[in-house]
């Protein structure tokens, strides 16, 4: 048996769509982020398998999954940091009784 | 033709891959969700590391599984007590997201497979070594990133700032 690129794929396509799902009906902040990093982590190994098996040998997919790494990181410290923010301003995390821009 | 011990290894990654995510957003504690994730991120970077890719694969562990879902287990302990369950949820929100889900998977699932460069062999390459990673991360020319790299230690110095300034005590 041969693996191929599709292999990859389809594994990595239903992680993605967990994280639709997730991030549809979630209801607290963290859960919703988490399922943000699955579709941001979903993504990225979609990069690496293309550059792996279409084009070997070039290094694109790679830095464009190294770069994606650490803007994820950047963005979830700043998420979790307004999440904190709001949590201490309302004592809740879930985003039904989050109606106001202003506290 | 690959050998049997990759094959399960790939089976076992994958078998993760997909069980793990789903589990973590279909459990209705939120530590175990964040728990779930971690182990969806570890077998993302096994995939890394069956393809020829070791410094993504290490990098996928060192800022994911050691500094993102830290963050996520800080702030979940944070903001909510531990044994707490979501509260479960209305069918309509429940089928919605079903859905936008299901949806997706079949769009982009009937593309993925009506393409048949996908089901080519897995090209031969020579595992990037180190070397060559910091020429390209660190070169001005044509397919190299100096300038991203620079973008990104820019970005994540404002991102400190910003942590420091939305998170403190007024």
């Amino acid at each position: 048996m041969e693996i191929t690129a599709v292999f990859y794929l389809l594994p990595a396509l239903i992680m993605f769509c967990a994280g639709v799902y997730g991030f549809i009906t979630r209801r607290n902040m963290i859960a919703i982020l988490i399922s943000l990093e699955l579709m941001l982590n979903a993504v990225d190994v979609f990069f690496v398998v293309f550059n792996r098996y279409l084009h070997p040998g070039q290094l694109e997919g790679m830095f464009f999954t190294l770069f994606a790494i650490a803007i994820a990181a950047a963005e979830t410290a700043l998420a979790i940091a307004i999440i904190i923010n709001i949590f201490r301003a309302t004592k809740n995390v879930d985003v039904r009784g989050l109606n106001e821009m202003k506290f | 033709m690959e050998s049997v011990g990759s094959i399960i290894i790939y089976v076992i990654l994958a078998l993760a891959l997909v069980v793990f995510s789903i589990m973590a957003v279909t459990t209705r504690k939120i530590l175990r969700a964040a728990t779930y994730l971690l182990f969806t991120l570890f077998a993302a970077a096994g995939i890394y590391f069956q393809l020829d890719y070791e410094f993504l694969g290490a990098v996928q562990i060192a800022v994911y599984a050691g500094g993102i879902v830290v963050l996520f287990v800080f702030s979940i302990l944070l903001t909510s007590k531990p044994g707490d369950n979501s509260e479960a949820l209305s069918s309509k929100s429940r089928l919605t997201g079903l859905i936008a889900a299901l949806a997706m998977l079949l769009v982009t699932g009937a593309a993925l497979l009506s393409r048949c460069e996908l089901f080519a062999a897995r090209p031969e390459m020579q595992n990037p070594d180190m070397h060559l990673l910091g020429s390209v991360l660190m070169g001005t020319g044509e397919g190299q990133y100096l300038l991203p790299f620079e973008a990104v230690s820019v970005l994540l110095l404002a991102c400190i700032i910003g942590g420091v300034v939305i998170a403190r005590r007024r």
